[in-house]
Formats: C-alpha cells, sequence, structure tokens
C-alpha cells in the first residue's frame, strides 16, 4: 500500500522557539490518523507544514508523493482542509460558499456544477443551500466547511479539531461522514481533543511539547502503557513528560504555537 | 499550476459584488461619505469672508455718516447691523462675539469731513486673523476711495481740473478664479481628499475582514495564488471609486456649479493612476493592521496630514522645508496639483506632467510594496 504522509525528522523553529521537533511518522493511504495532545503542543504547526502552508526548518515530508517544500501547489490542489474556526463567508449563502471555493480549486462549468450537487447530497444540504450562513447552527456551519473542502474530491483530508465546541449530536453526524470518506479511500487527518474521536482513529500521534512521543494504533498504544482506556493513557503521558520537561520546573513558561 | 487561473480570479471577484451587495454599511460609506464630506466642506471650508456682523457708534447722525455707513454695507464685509452708543456696548459686543467689527463715527464728522480730515475708528475682532486681515483692507480701500472722491470734489469746487487721476494707476486682475470663490479651490481637491478616505478606508476592511473572520487562513491553504486573489479583492474598490468620483464631480458640477476648465477625459485618466496608489495604501494598512478598528483609526490617521500638508487648505510654499517635504511624501499632494489645474485653469499635460509623473512612481512603488507584503502575509 503506498503512503498518503511520510514524515522524517520534521522540525520548524520559530526564532529561538522550536514548535516541532523531530516528528517522524508514516500513514498509508486510506487512514484516519488522529493527533491528539494538549493545546499549543505543535499539533496545528505540524498540520501547517504537512498543508505546504509553513515550511519545515529541517526534516523531509512528502504528502501525496509530494515535497512539502518544492511541491506545496500539487499539494494544496489535491487536499481538502477544515478547521475549528469554519472558515466560511457569513454574510454568503450556503451555495455562495459552495461556488466560491468550486472556483478557489479551479473547478468551472459542468464540473463545477456536478461537484457541487455530489457534495450536497452527500453532506445533505439540499434543503439549506440559499440559507445565509450566518443563520446556521455551529452543527451545521460545520457541515458546509466540510463540503466546501471536499468539492475539489481530495485524497487527502486535513482536519483541525474540526468538532471543537460542536454539540454530540452533529459530533456523531460529522464522524460517521468522516468514516464513509475513509472507507472510499480518503486519507484522513485529524486532530482533536475528544478521546471518544481519538479512539475511532486507525492511528494515534500523541503529541507533546514539540515532539511526537508515541505513534500507534490506540489499542496498541494502550496495551503499551498497560491503560485501560484513552483517558487514563492521555493523562499519564501529560503527568510523565510534564515531569520530565525543564520547562516546567520554571513557573509560568509554557509553551506558545 | 503556477499560471494564472481565471477560473479562481472571477470566484474571488463574484465573491467580493456579493460582499458588498450585502454589506449596508459598506454601500453607504460608498455613497453617502463622498456626499457627506462634499456636502460639509463645501459649505464649511469657507474662507471668503463675507457680511460680518459689526456693531456702529454713529455719534454724529448726520446724512455724511449715515452715507459711509451705508458704504460700509456695500462693501459685502461687513453688514452694520446693530447701533449702540458708547464703548461700554461696543466691548459687548465684541466680548459676545455677536459682532466682529465696530465703526466709531465721531460727533464731528460730518463738520470734520468737509473742512479738513474726519477720522472713523474701526475696531477689528482680531482673534481669526484671516477676518481681521480683510476687513482691515476692505475698510482701507473703502478710506481711500471716498478720500479720492472727496478731494476731486473739493478741487474741482476750487476751479482745478484733472485732479480725478492719480499718477500712479495700478489695476489688478485676478485670474482662474476672478471671484475668488474659495469654493472654487476646494470643491476639485475634495476629489482627492474624499476618494483617499473612502476608497483606501474600504479596500483595508475588505481584507482585514478575511483576516479577522479566519477566512484568509483557509485561503493559504487553497491552491488560490496572491496575484488571483489580490485583483480579485481590488477591482471591485476601482468600480467603485469611479462611482464616487462621479458622484462627487456630477454635485461639483451640478450643485456647487464649480465647473472644470480642463478636459474631464484627463481628469478621469489621472484619477484612475490617483486611485491605485490609493489602493495601494489601502493595501498597506490592511498588512498592518489585524482589525478593521485598526484599520479604520489608520486611514483617519492619514486624513490630518492629508488635509494640513497637501495644500488643500494652506500654500505649500510658505510652509517650512521639513513640512513641504512631508507634504511630498503624499500622493494626495501631487493630485491636488493636477485637478486644481484642470479645474481652475484649465491646463493639460503639457503643465501636469511632472505631477502625473510623481503620481505614477508613487502608484508603482506603492503598489509594488504593497503586493510584495500581502504575498508575504499570505504565504
Amino acid at each position: 500500500m503506498s503512503l498518503a504522509i511520510d514524515c522524517q525528522g520534521l522540525i520548524k523553529r520559530f526564532g529561538t522557539y522550536t514548535a516541532v521537533q523531530d516528528v517522524t511518522f508514516q500513514i498509508p493511504q486510506g487512514a484516519i490518523m488522529g493527533f491528539v495532545g494538549p493545546n499549543g503542543a505543535g499539533k496545528t504547526t505540524t498540520i501547517r507544514m504537512l498543508c505546504g502552508v509553513l515550511v519545515p526548518t529541517d526534516g523531509k515530508a512528502t504528502v501525496l508523493g509530494f515535497d512539502v517544500k518544492s511541491q506545496p501547489e500539487d499539494i494544496k490542489q489535491r487536499i481538502g482542509y477544515m478547521s475549528q474556526k469554519f472558515s466560511l463567508y457569513d454574510d454568503l449563502t450556503v451555495a455562495e460558499n459552495l461556488a466560491f471555493y468550486a472556483g478557489v480549486y479551479n473547478l468551472r462549468g459542468k464540473e463545477a456544477a456536478l461537484q457541487k450537487k455530489r457534495v450536497v447530497e452527500r453532506i445533505g444540504l439540499g434543503e439549506r443551500t440559499s440559507q445565509l450562513v450566518s443563520s446556521l447552527s455551529g452543527g451545521w456551519k460545520q457541515r458546509v466547511a466540510l463540503a466546501c473542502a471536499l468539492l475539489h474530491s481530495p485524497q487527502l483530508l486535513v482536519l483541525d479539531e474540526p468538532t471543537a465546541g460542536v454539540d454530540p449530536v452533529s459530533r456523531r453526524i460529522f464522524w460517521d461522514i468522516i468514516h464513509q470518506l475513509a472507507e472510499e479511500g480518503m486519507t484522513i487527518l485529524v486532530s482533536t481533543h475528544y478521546m471518544d474521536e481519538a479512539a475511532s482513529c486507525d492511528y494515534l500521534g500523541f503529541v507533546f511539547y514539540g515532539r511526537l512521543i508515541a505513534f500507534g494504533s490506540p489499542e496498541e498504544m494502550k496495551q503499551r502503557e498497560g491503560k485501560e482506556t484513552l483517558d487514563d493513557l492521555f493523562i499519564y503521558y501529560v503527568e510523565r513528560e510534564a515531569s520530565e520537561d525543564p520547562r516546567n520546573t520554571k513557573a509560568g513558561s509554557g509553551g506558545a504555537g | 499550476m503556477l499560471r494564472f487561473s481565471w477560473t479562481r480570479f472571477l470566484a474571488v471577484l463574484k465573491k467580493e459584488f456579493i460582499h458588498i451587495r450585502r454589506d449596508r454599511a459598506s454601500l453607504i460609506m460608498a455613497i453617502a461619505m463622498p456626499l457627506g464630506m462634499l456636502l460639509l466642506f463645501g459649505y464649511a471650508v469657507n474662507t471668503d469672508v463675507e457680511h460680518l456682523p459689526t456693531v456702529v457708534w454713529d455719534q454724529s447722525q448726520t446724512q455724511e455718516s449715515r452715507d459711509f455707513v451705508s458704504s460700509v454695507r456695500n462693501t459685502q464685509y461687513m453688514d452694520p447691523d446693530y447701533y449702540v452708543s458708547g464703548y461700554k456696548q461696543i466691548e459687548n459686543y465684541l466680548d459676545s462675539g455677536k459682532a466682529r467689527a465696530a465703526v466709531i463715527i465721531p460727533p464731528d464728522f460730518g463738520k470734520q469731513l468737509q473742512e479738513q480730515q474726519a477720522s472713523v475708528q474701526v475696531l477689528v475682532d482680531g482673534s481669526d486673523p484671516t477676518i481681521a486681515r480683510a476687513v482691515t483692507s476692505a475698510v482701507q480701500m473703502l478710506g481711500f476711495d471716498k478720500s479720492l472722491k472727496l478731494q476731486s470734489q473739493r478741487l474741482a469746487s476750487m476751479g482745478i481740473s484733472g485732479g480725478t487721476t492719480l499718477p500712479l494707476d495700478i489695476e489688478t486682475r485676478v485670474w482662474y478664479n476672478p471671484d475668488m470663490k474659495s469654493r472654487n479651490f476646494n470643491i476639485p481637491a475634495l476629489i482627492g481628499l474624499i476618494l483617499q478616505n473612502v476608497i483606501a478606508m474600504l479596500t483595508s476592511f475588505s481584507i482585514v475582514r478575511e483576516k479577522e473572520r479566519g477566512t484568509m487562513e483557509q485561503l493559504i491553504v487553497t491552491p488560490i495564488r496572491s496575484l488571483e486573489l489580490l485583483l480579485g479583492k481590488l477591482l471591485p474598490f476601482v468600480l467603485i471609486g469611479f462611482v464616487s468620483l462621479s458622484l462627487i464631480l456630477v454635485t461639483g458640477i451640478f450643485w456647487f456649479g464649480v465647473m472644470p476648465m480642463g478636459s474631464i477625459p484627463l481628469l478621469v485618466l489621472l484619477s484612475t493612476i490617483f486611485l491605485f496608489t490609493i489602493l495601494a495604501i489601502g493595501l498597506l494598512i490592511s498588512s498592518i493592521a489585524k482589525t478593521q478598528l485598526q484599520a479604520m483609526q489608520m486611514t483617519f490617521i492619514l486624513i490630518l496630514p492629508s488635509i494640513l500638508l497637501s495644500g488643500f487648505v494652506f500654500p505649500r510654499e510658505t510652509m517650512p522645508k521639513l513640512l513641504q517635504l512631508m507634504g511630498g511624501l503624499l500622493p494626495l499632494t501631487y493630485f491636488l496639483e493636477i485637478v486644481r489645474g484642470i479645474f481652475l485653469k484649465g491646463v493639460g499635460l503639457q503643465f501636469l506632467w511632472q505631477d502625473t509623473l510623481a503620481l505614477c512612481l508613487f502608484a508603482v512603488i506603492l503598489l509594488a510594496v504593497a503586493s510584495k507584503k500581502f504575498k508575504k502575509n499570505l504565504d
């Protein structure tokens, strides 16, 4: 099976601060990979490097076979991205948002119409297309944002805390769609704070202070440390790492980014 | 992949027009602000001194003194509407600001006028030097005129003819703005000031809004190129700029009656170049400002030097060198020369090429810097 993401020793420094330190992992196509870790651990920075938006300071990464340093434009055209902040235009209708993102992904004419119809059916937006985004609930906004990210049939879907602040029912519906997409062969890279979401991923990466301190399938990881649940595992990691981290001995010097 | 994509560009353009259509505040700003500023400046910024309330203490109460007061009224500068007796009352009028000038005619005015030399005292409220200067020169002219007339009458009655001619006669003629209306000077300049404020603000708003909403972050992850985004976002404001420009021109011509003496097509062409420098300024503001409020404050900060240093109100020639240089850094300074040249003098490019060149230089440099900064933000 070919690799969707091949990440080798990725490093990102902002001045003297190291946001991401030596991150190495590989995920095959069609897998769901989850990033977990505290806020400011470097999840978003890693994701942004893999999207070809941030240039890594050191290390190598290929996404869908393209190098993140030299071929960011090829990557951008082939991935779908959605973040916690529902990057939609509030004063545009659902259909207008879809039309805009279709254009941005260079879809035109018949193809654009076909793809719009496809995602509207898939996500179940049929009755909402003429509604202004500002009048939608959080759960619906999130689904419209997902629809916009799927218009160009991306091979890799990148979700940065997609369900933060969304009600449980909408979360369930959202993850059902994600699992379906993965079954159809789409690779998913997702960062999350919810352990139930993490448990349903094929691979998990635990990020702490810019380092990937554990990687594997959720079952494997639990067994390795002898923990019952992912919650226990998460807390165990945080406590272990925090006591070892020299930064924590000095009060108030938390990480940023 | 790296080629300019019309599909992406048109997608941005279309979205931008929907924003503008739905955003009442921007629409109102694009139409009401030019009109509001035009009316405000057209009426309020008036340095013409006319019909100043004047108080008169006529101690003479003769035909001569009444003649004198009516000739004061005929100058159009002063309206001698208040009559008092006593300095106390005059002081009262000037202190309270009810009158700006006072005319005091001595009791023996009529008699003195016939016999030797009569004197009239004029008090002027000098807190506004423009007013004081205008009143002073108006009454001096009046005194000179009257004296000349009386002198020649006296000489004629003594049988000397030819005494009416002066040895030296200076004939002044005011060109370009013969009535010396400050409105003719201000309205053309307003085209520049209004365009600058409205378009810079709207442009910076439209870009900063994407930053505020987080949509810019989303766009960065898409294959859109900065040039496509930039053109798609700026083009609508070029159009709005033209709407504002025609609005100001039409109001200036038909409402205020300020007719351009020169070529209107040339005016529109050079205004377009000016518009590009304004778009670049808006773009620069948006690359620094993080919120719309900051963008608004930055545009407002720009207004004061634009009014004071560009020659909008005060002539640049009399400014200290440093301020002249600072004024030279404003594109508006050059545009004012152009717009006043075309409106008032009716001159063409043969006299305006230097200012036009300066404006082009500004447009190119500012646009290059601004789009580079924009690109850096996007990457």
